[in-house]
């Protein structure tokens, strides 16, 4: 059975499908930590996770499954603002098909048409630590701009910290970006991204495996994860621990055979040892946007628009952005070197004004690149 | 024998205000009793026993008839034992142990012990002022109290040691002169144990800004992990500002006296440096309870209050603090009484960057999301917006430890000081005292900025990063900096410093999504 065609309609029994693993969502929760993994559980069919799961409760999801409604299922989505879109239609993207279980509906909220198009182009992810530094921050936001400039895709999490900053890069240059969330994708997942949420749905899409009003489990994420990394061509780790989720990430584009590519880090940082540790086993070392488009497109590709000539800098503020990029980056390590608090103070602002440096938490200073 | 009313004069206070009270005594034959009545509290009802004791110990005779004590007026609640001495003069005089002529002359203020000696207690200073304003000519206080009464001028004090003497004053004896004060420093001498800055190293950033916010009277906000010094720097604040006058002295130290805070009988010379911990309830920082008492707001008036770990405090708690820190008095009313309690402070206030202390710090951060973004909400709304400076506190390294010190308290007062009078000569004619208080009106009159400056500004508002308020913060520490440098015009680098330095309007999430 095909979608209809004009106005995207899922399959019922794919929709059964996805309203299966909702309903499933806590025990797989349970199977998912117990195992450490999802070992092929999502690859089930409907009755063999019926059977693996559902325990004392199985009898009842027996009969809920076979009354099932899709007409409701479809409303539910109409009221939500949510269009889904499953395996059946020749829409659905064919990269997820790639996955030995992909997602059997797609939820998308924000314009169909859009979201097609968007889906269509290159893409690449972008994602790493939540509490990432402010160095981290601005590699994932040049690295969302730039790709995006370069006319791809961002792909992320909407997470705290590089994901949300991946995605804010693109929206500033006006560019393509898709949010891939763990729960129902009408609902802006952290909370606190509500904005971040909207702007994405209004100029791309938001899209998620869990049916709207779905509240997400731990192991959402991880499974949120493979569709990331399924969907982007490459995808690029910004700051990441030893146990980041972001691992997750890239060893499952590796298993599927997509490019993997790190932005490096100190080799003292917490959050670089993830990154340090992808690049010494093969991974891309990132430096900056060219970096990514070389990987995808070759050495030949199309050197990247060059950057907005900028002013340029008066000597004594060229020597204190050269120090911040030394890594003297707050007041008190920029004045031990000497010099008077009001100039150093004024000339931070002047770069912060011209947009050479950002301050970030902790009253560090980050050149921006 | 004839009915005798005898009318004896003291004060009671009410909150940090003294307010006149008559203590009439009327005895009557009739069974023996003694009744207080008057909207009494707990401690003036014991009274009672004490003064029946004094009296008889003190050698004098207690009638055995009906006594009916009254305190007047009525509707006012009076409070504590300062009220003892009054009603043992009232109950001599109307029982005929001592002349009840000239009696008006004379305030008295003080509680018994059983022997009949006259202890000083709390507000004494307070009940002095009282004295004064109601134009009454003397005070008989308790001499270990004198000093503090002995402050207001124009008072004729009696420093007494019993009942004894008072009754021996009453019948026309001599007035007993209080005690010498004790050698003060004059009023404006820097105390000695006055923490100075000359002990600060490596914390330049953090100097200049409590510079600023001393020379004009900004609230400050300081951000850093624990222990890199935050509360070493914001006391020593109070040092840098300007010496208190005499009147603000007084002020200080009969909200002192009534807190039972004051160092025993002298003028405050240095202002108060209150910190308050972050349990504390609403009425304990800005006043109230049962009977209202003046919170820690009015405690550092004239001074500075310190409030560590910010985020810690409860919201009620800090949303208590918007009327005092906007009108530099608070109102609080209980039951049918409305008691208005100045406020006049500084707010310092320190946080750390994340409730585990390390965000942005060498060290890594061990924050859960949910404990950030609670921190971060505690950290927003209206308190944020009194904060004119925020500035991070580093901790400093080893090489600037073992530099000598940069500056020291008294340098930098007198800079204060001087910025401070320019401050006063150009606000002369406005109800603003310093550039804290320039409101949007205000600064628009005030502010001479230059093109650049002004050009500055203008591109930090375009790009996003400032709010309307967060731009007119930025003009008022601009404003104090031109003042620091004995500058009429605001100038470029003004501006500079001033946005390096501003508060953040959201406490940003890096990415401002």
């Amino acid at each position: 059975m095909t979608g209809v065609s004009g106005t995207a309609s899922a399959c019922d029994v794919c929709l059964r499908r996805s309203w299966l693993v909702a309903r499933l969502i806590g025990h797989i929760d349970l199977a998912w930590s117990a195992k450490r993994g999802r070992a092929g559980l999502l690859a089930l069919t409907d009755v063999a996770l019926i059977a693996a799961l559902a325990g004392a409760e199985r009898a009842r999801v027996e009969t809920e499954y076979a009354h099932f409604d899709a007409h409701a299922a479809r409303q539910r989505c109409a009221a939500a603002g949510v269009v889904a879109l499953c395996r059946c239609d020749e829409r659905y993207p064919a990269a997820l098909e790639d996955l030995p279980d992909p997602p059997a509906v797609l939820y998308v909220y924000g314009e169909i048409t859009r979201f097609l198009r968007v889906a269509a182009g290159d893409r690449v992810a972008i994602v790493g630590a939540r509490r990432a530094t402010p160095y981290g921050l601005e590699q994932a936001r040049a690295l969302g701009r730039g790709m995006a400039a370069a006319g791809l895709t961002v792909v992320s999490g909407m997470a705290l910290g590089v994901d949300a900053a991946a995605h804010a890069g693109a929206l500033e240059v006006e560019g393509a970006t898709l949010a891939i969330l763990a729960g129902g994708p009408e609902r802006p997942y952290p909370a606190t991204k509500r904005q971040l949420h909207e702007r994405i749905a209004a100029t791309a899409a938001v899209v998620a495996e869990m049916p709207p009003g779905t509240r997400a489990r731990r192991w959402c994420f991880p499974a949120r994860n493979r569709i990331i990394a399924a969907l982007a061509r490459a995808t690029v780790i910004v700051e990441a621990s030893e146990r980041s989720g972001s691992l997750i990430t890239a060893s499952l584009a590796a298993d599927l055979g997509r490019d993997v590519a790190a932005v490096p880090g100190l080799v003292t940082s917490p959050l670089a040892a993830g990154t340090n540790a992808l690049i010494v086993d093969g991974a891309r070392l990132v430096r900056g946007p060219q970096d990514v488009l070389e990987l995808l497109f070759g050495a030949a590709a199309v050197a990247l628009a060059p950057a907005p000539a900028r002013d340029a800098l008066e000597p004594d503020l060229r020597a204190l952005l050269d120090r911040v990029r030394a890594g003297c980056d707050t007041v008190a390590a920029l004045a031990a070197n000497g010099g008077a608090v009001d100039a150093l103070l004024a000339g931070l602002a002047q770069l912060e004004l011209r947009g050479r440096v950002r301050r970030g938490p902790g009253g560090r200073y980050v050149a921006t690149s | 024998m004839p009915v005798v009313l005898a009318r004896v004069v003291t004060f009671a206070i009410d909150g940090i205000d003294p307010r006149l009270v008559w203590v009439e005594v009327d005895i009557r034959p009739g069974l023996p009793a003694f009744r207080i009545v008057g909207l009494a509290d707990a401690a003036v009802r014991e009274a009672r026993e004490r003064v029946h004791a004094a009296i008889l110990n003190s050698g004098f005779e207690f009638p055995a008839r009906r006594i009916t004590a009254n305190l007047a007026p009525a509707h006012l609640r009076k409070v504590g034992p300062g009220f003892d001495a009054a009603l043992a003069v009232g109950l001599l005089a109307a029982s005929g142990q001592c002349p009840v002529e000239g009696l008006d002359r004379w305030a008295v203020f003080g509680e018994l012990s059983l022997t009949g000696a006259l202890r000083a207690c709390r507000g004494g200073l307070t009940v002095a002022e009282g004295a004064r304003r109601a134009g009454i000519a003397g005070l008989i206080v308790a001499r270990a109290g004198a000093c503090e009464a002995g402050l207001v001028e124009g008072l004729e004090i009696a420093a007494v040691e019993d009942l004894r003497t008072i009754a021996a004053l009453l019948a026309g004896g001599e007035v007993p002169p209080p005690p010498e004060p004790e050698p003060q420093p004059a009023v404006g001498a820097q105390a000695l144990e006055e923490p100075d800055l000359a002990d600060v190293r490596g914390h330049d950033l953090p100097l200049r800004a409590l510079e600023i916010a001393a020379a004009g009277g900004h609230n400050l906000l300081l951000e850093g992990p624990p222990g890199t010094g935050k509360t070493m720097l914001a006391r020593r604040l109070p040092g840098l500002l300007p010496p208190l006058t005499r009147d603000e002295a007084l002020e200080v130290t009969r909200i002192h006296d009534i807190a039972g805070l004051s160092r025993r009988g002298g003028l405050a010379v240095v202002r108060p440096f209150r910190a308050p911990h972050h349990t504390i309830s609403p009425a304990g920082l800005v006043g109230g309870g049962r009977p209202p008492a003046p919170g820690e707001a009015t405690l550092a008036h004239h001074g500075v209050l310190f409030l560590d770990e910010l985020s810690e405090f409860s919201r009620p708690t800090l949303e208590a603090l918007r009327q005092p820190l906007e009108d530099g008095h608070v109102v609080v009313v209980r039951g049918q009484q409305a008691l208005r309690l100045p406020t006049r402070l500084m707010l310092v206030a320190a946080t750390n960057p994340c409730p585990c202390g390390f965000a942005g710090s060498d060290r890594p951060c061990r924050c859960a999301e949910h404990e950030l973004l609670r921190h971060r909400r505690r950290l927003s709304g209206p308190l944020l917006d009194r904060l004119d400076l925020l500035v991070t506190v580093a901790r400093p390294t080893a090489a600037a430890l073992a530099k000598p010190p940069t500056t020291s308290s008294a340098e930098v007062g007198a800079r204060v000081l001087a910025a401070r009078e320019r401050q006063h000569a150009r606000l002369a004619t406005t109800p603003a005292h310093c550039n804290a208080q320039l409101d949007a009106r205000l600064l628009r009159t005030h502010m001479r900025l230059g093109g650049r400056a002004a050009s500055a500004l203008a591109a930090a508002y375009d790009r996003g990063g400032l709010s309307a308020r967060g731009h007119d913060r930025v003009l008022r520490v601009a404003r104090t900096i031109a003042d620091l440098a004995e500058r009429d015009a605001v100038e470029l680098d003004d501006v500079l410093q001033a946005l390096t330095m501003r508060s953040r309007d959201v406490l940003d999430d890096a990415v401002a999504a």
